[in-house]
């Protein structure tokens, strides 16, 4: 029969208290020594982990006092094979000793702080060998104090204490790995958006004194806009190579291709809007892809490469469409290099304009008058940027007349992935590991 | 006008352009390419330029009318037209017509 114990004795508290053990354990109210020794002997054998460092002084305090009170009670039990079992006490010896002990004290509170004090002396003891801890039944037989309650009660609120600062810590570590992931992927998402062409504004010095305000939000305009054109223009690709698969009607096709062929005409549009208000964006493609802007020509596509992407994916070719085809290749080269060339005399054009007159004898208006002439000048840039514009429609226009329906489907089919896959280069061009510099 | 149409029609081509436009380069620089002797008359550096602009921009009904591009004494427009021709593969065909091509 077990005596049980109070255990608001003396302030004696041993209630388990919850630092980092098995979640089965916590809110366990002991109410007996049967309680106390099993929850020592778990707390033992348990499998360690990170934030419960082994509790020597703890784990050893509850043997002890389940091995003092089980003698107390005189009744041999199993509370002593579980320390024995531990193999941290020699209980036989032991158990002799406290008993006499025991005997000499019996109040319960004298009992209690009797252990306490053996606590304090086992704390000692056991920071430097942990493994024998025959020593302080010795200097627990010396001690014979009043029961310090605020010992007890310190005890309890440091464990306490260290057990709230262990959980937070573990909290502000979490919120600190969730928060580095973030910042991971927003640099990611960063560098995305750079290469898709996000406009950071640095190179709005140029523009036009006081008119910046209406450059920018133009440019920002034209960046939403053609946002929206690559996501629909991704989804006309889709749809084009589904309907192709599917084998549909001529009908069918034909509407996908003329909404396909309409959706570059739009894009042409606000790229003329765009041009009005700051053709050096346009043409610095920054609106595009870093492996798109490889291929820049006068603020967009070569009419040519566009035929040399499509020409492979149209076969079979009647000898009509062959000779049409090579023809509009050539003349697209053609008119591609009489822009090209128009833009190289632009450029001498524009250096002589501003390098006439540098020997400074002229005065201020003269460098006035060279600025309003390369003012001038520059505006043709507008010009040529829209007529590389028409080039590049009248291609796609001039291609849909010579070519059947399938095959203009199976052209723009070829030509959306072409971009497509551009970007996506684009995109994993700049995820690529880098060396460190 | 009638001076413009005067040098229309001495030429096969003829192009109507300013020394200091290079948009007018360019076509001058791809019926070079295509062959053709074209007829080039710089408003700017003639003496009756000013008129014939005038007279050209109410033929082409816009605000900048070079380049202005005659060929066998009609007007076929500006750079705009003279590249949705030559796309088409209709521009060689014309040319030859006014007999500025013989291949």
């Amino acid at each position: 029969m077990r005596r049980r114990r109070r255990l608001t004795n003396g302030g004696l508290d041993v209630r388990p208290v919850a630092r980092g053990r098995p979640p089965a354990w916590r809110g366990v109210a002991w109410r007996s020594l049967d309680d106390v020794a099993v929850s020592a002997e778990r707390r033992l054998t348990a499998p360690r982990s990170q934030d419960r460092p082994f509790r020597w002084k703890e784990a050893s305090f509850l043997c002890f006092w389940v091995d003092v009170c089980s003698n107390n009670m005189s009744s041999a039990s199993t509370q002593f094979a579980s320390p024995r079992k531990m193999g941290i006490f020699e209980p036989n010896h032991q158990i002799g000793m406290w008993g006499d002990s025991f005997k000499a004290d019996s109040s319960q509170n004298t009992g209690a702080s009797s252990i306490v004090e053996a606590e304090i002396k086992l704390d000692n003891r056991l920071e430097d060998s942990p493994r024998t801890i025959v020593g302080p039944s010795k200097k627990y037989d010396q001690e014979a104090n009043k029961p310090t309650d605020k010992v007890l009660r310190r005890l309890a609120q440091n464990r306490e204490a260290a057990r709230k600062s262990r959980l937070r810590k573990k909290v502000y570590v979490q919120q600190l790995e969730s928060s580095r992931l973030k910042l991971v992927q927003i640099e990611q998402q960063l560098d995305q958006a750079k290469q898709q062409g996000v406009y950071i504004g640095g190179n709005l010095g140029e523009s036009t004194l006081g008119l910046s305000g209406s450059v920018n939000s133009g440019v920002t305009a034209f960046e939403m806009e053609y946002g929206h054109w690559v996501e629909e223009q991704n989804r006309q690709t889709s749809e084009l190579r589904a309907a192709l698969q599917a084998h549909v009607s001529d009908i069918e096709l034909r509407m996908l291709v003329e909404s396909a062929l309409s959706h570059y005409d739009n894009l042409f549009h606000i790229k003329a809007i765009a041009a009005k208000s700051d053709v050096f964006y346009l043409m610095s493609g920054m609106w595009k892809t870093a492996a798109e802007r490889f291929f820049l020509w006068i603020g967009g596509f070569r009419p040519s490469e566009l035929l040399k992407v499509l020409s492979p994916q149209l076969d079979p070719l009647t000898e009509q469409q062959v000779i049409s085809v090579c023809n509009l290749q050539q003349s697209s080269q053609q008119a591609e290099d009489a822009l090209s060339q128009g833009m190289d005399k632009l450029q001498q054009n524009l250096a002589e304009t501003l390098t006439s007159d540098s020997s400074g004898t002229s005065g201020v208006s003269d460098y006035m008058g060279q600025m309003v002439n390369a003012m001038g000048k520059l505006e043709a840039l507008v010009s040529f940027v829209n007529q590389a514009d028409h080039l590049r429609q009248q291609t796609l226009q001039q291609m849909y007349k010579i070519l059947t329906v399938r095959q203009a489907a199976r052209g723009l089919l070829a030509l959306g992935d072409y971009f497509q896959r551009l970007r996506a280069l684009s995109s994993l061009w700049a995820a690529r590991p880098r060396e460190p510099a | 006008m009638d001076k413009v149409t005067k040098l229309a029609s001495q030429r096969a081509v003829v192009i109507f352009s300013r020394s200091s436009c290079c948009f007018c380069y360019s076509v001058k620089s791809l019926f070079h390419e295509l062959g053709v002797n074209a007829a080039v008359h710089e408003l700017d550096e003639d003496p009756r330029g000013a008129e014939m602009e005038k007279a050209l921009v109410k033929l082409l009904g816009r605000k900048s009318p070079v380049p202005a591009v005659f060929i066998g004494g009609k007007l076929v427009g500006s750079t705009d037209r003279i590249m949705t021709l030559h796309l088409g593969g209709n521009l060689v065909p014309l040319l030859r017509d006014a007999g500025a091509l013989w291949l």
